[in-house]
């Protein structure tokens, strides 16, 4: 076996036992840790398929502050989760029946699914082969895909702004530290020298 | 036998591990006496005279550091999660390690030589933080959480704006490779032709936003001995404690080495003519170490809201604005094509 055979069985075996944990771990905490090591090994089979430069958007984004803000949520939560976990053997039998039918879907619709011969040949973006990926994706996006670049961009900035929105409290009775004019400060109006005399006090 | 190590899976296998070897090794015995040079320089500012008994002139002081480190009892604290407490330090100390595979020492002297280096880098870097996140949790303490969560925000604060100056990097060279990065700075004029005279504001910021990622003072916040004692790592002792200290301390190196390629050409050297060579790049990161080691001495620590306010409201407006500019003089090749190496880099 090659190593990067090895390799793939290793980050396979990694992505779906992360996943599993991810669901029956009785810690929040573990089950985002969980998440954390799918998360990198399915960055690790990306760099196995040659797309290194996704590969490395996945740790970065997902990972490094996704999965932090994750983190950082469930550590300062203090729920009881085996409380909302009690209902559990209540509503498995409906659960498994959801999730047998939603398989036997996807089994029939993929048991039907044929590539067309020409579907490589359609494809709107064909795998450059004289440039680096990173290269190929930065064409794509700034030069070919440029306008539905900007309106992705727009989108989020959308977002962004309602979520400001929605969450930002003015709040106008508390003290606030203004650094410029902590700056500003002055010894000889902020400090007043007096010569006490011994035994008189002030 | 060279058949062996090049077409066989396991002669490639031992090959690589040959090469972790080769960096790790002296990666470490240089950190033991990194940790002392540190503490001296800490020590001359204050008109101290720093460890001085263990060994001539105290050299041997971090290795009996490490003696006493190991030799001593792992107290677990009452309710602490065993597993995520042992695993943090580790965490910490592997993800510091595995950003050297990419970092060249010499023209093609690199574990790995992948095109994605500078943003691998970066990916550690910011795996970096669970190490801290994960060992103030399950300290199950105050203190070590309180510092966790600070660190948390810190290091995600500061990473964006290293991020925003490392685009302005790659814009330059047109490469994420380190190799294009330092050949793109190669020149006539020596030290001139760097990259720390037309992108000298992100010198100062990246070299900043370094001290704030890797917790070192005046941002150590995540440690605030006088409020905190000693944040994240209260509750560990012994081997973890030690793993922590480690992997701080390669963090910080690292860094050294990253300013040193990006800014200052790595191994090129700085006079036109002089060989280039290893020796330039360990001579450079040592005054960029040294740089980390006095700012430690000199600065007071910053106040956590000044921390915050400075990453989010001053260096990622400047690091935002500079990759505009940037982009803008790389795109027409104004002052002479400084800023857009691509024929060398891309």
């Amino acid at each position: 076996m090659s190593i990067a055979a090895l390799c793939f069985y290793l980050f396979a075996i990694c992505v779906i036992a992360g996943g599993l944990f991810t669901v029956i771990s009785r810690n929040p905490v573990h089950s985002v840790l969980w998440l954390i090591l799918a998360f990198l090994s399915s960055a690790g089979l990306f760099v196995l398929l040659g797309a290194e430069f996704v590969a490395m958007l996945l740790i970065i984004v997902y990972v490094g502050a996704v999965a932090v803000l994750f983190l950082f949520v469930v550590m300062m939560l203090d729920i009881d989760f085996a409380e909302l976990k009690a209902g559990m053997a209540q509503y498995m039998p409906i659960a498994l029946l959801i999730g047998v039918v939603l398989l036997m879907q996807f089994g029939m619709a993929f048991g039907v699914w044929q590539a067309s011969e020409q579907a490589e040949a359609l494809r709107g973006a064909v795998t450059p082969t004289d440039m680096h990926n990173t290269a190929a994706l930065g064409v794509l996006i700034y030069d070919k895909y440029f306008l539905l670049f900007q309106l992705a961009g727009l989108i989020l900035l959308v977002a962004m702004i309602g979520a400001i929105t929605l969450t930002v409290r003015h709040r106008k009775n508390i003290k606030r530290q203004d650094v410029l004019q902590q700056m500003w400060r002055d010894p000889a109006t902020a400090m007043e020298l007096k010569d006490v005399k011994p035994g008189q006090g002030l | 036998m060279i058949e062996f190590f090049t077409t066989t899976t396991l002669g490639q296998g031992l090959l690589i591990i040959g090469q972790i070897l080769l960096i790790i090794v002296p990666l470490l015995v240089a950190l033991a006496f990194l940790m002392l040079a540190d503490r001296k320089i800490w020590a001359a500012v204050q008109l101290r005279k720093g460890p001085n008994v263990v060994g001539a002139f105290g050299l041997l002081q971090s290795f009996a550091d490490f003696i006493k480190y190991i030799v001593k009892e792992i107290v677990y604290p009452a309710g602490a999660d065993k597993v995520v407490f042992l695993l943090a330090p580790m965490i910490s100390l592997v993800m510091a390690l595995i950003a050297w595979a990419v970092i060249p020492f010499n023209d093609g002297w690199v574990l790995s030589d992948i095109n994605v280096a500078i943003l691998y880098v970066f990916a550690v870097s910011s795996l970096e933080v669970y190490g801290v996140i994960m060992g103030g949790w399950a300290s199950n303490s105050k203190y070590p959480f309180l510092g966790s969560l600070r660190s948390a925000a810190q290091m995600i604060s500061y990473e964006v704006s290293i991020g925003l100056i490392i685009i302005g990097i790659i814009l330059s060279t047109g490469s994420m490779n380190f190799g294009d990065i330092v050949r793109a700075q190669d020149g006539d004029y020596g030290l001139f032709s760097w990259y720390w005279l037309p992108h000298f504001p992100m010198l100062i910021l990246f070299f900043t936003s370094a001290l704030a990622e890797t917790n070192r003072p005046p941002f150590d916040l995540p440690e605030a001995e006088s409020e905190l004692v000693a944040g994240y790592q209260v509750e560990y002792s012994s081997t973890p404690f030690l793993l922590f200290m480690i992997g701080e301390l390669v963090a910080v190196v690292l860094m050294c080495a990253l300013v040193s390629l990006l800014f200052f050409g790595g191994w090129l050297s700085p006079i036109p003519g002089l060989p280039d060579g290893i020796l330039w790049m360990v001579i450079k990161m040592l005054l960029a170490f040294f740089v980390f080691a006095l700012i430690k001495a000199i600065t007071p620590r910053y106040r956590y809201d000044q921390l915050m306010r400075v990453g989010w409201k001053v260096f990622l407006p400047m690091s935002l604005a500079w990759v505009v500019l940037v982009a803008f003089l790389a795109k027409f090749e104004l002052f002479g094509g400084a800023y857009a190496r691509w024929a060398i880099g891309g």
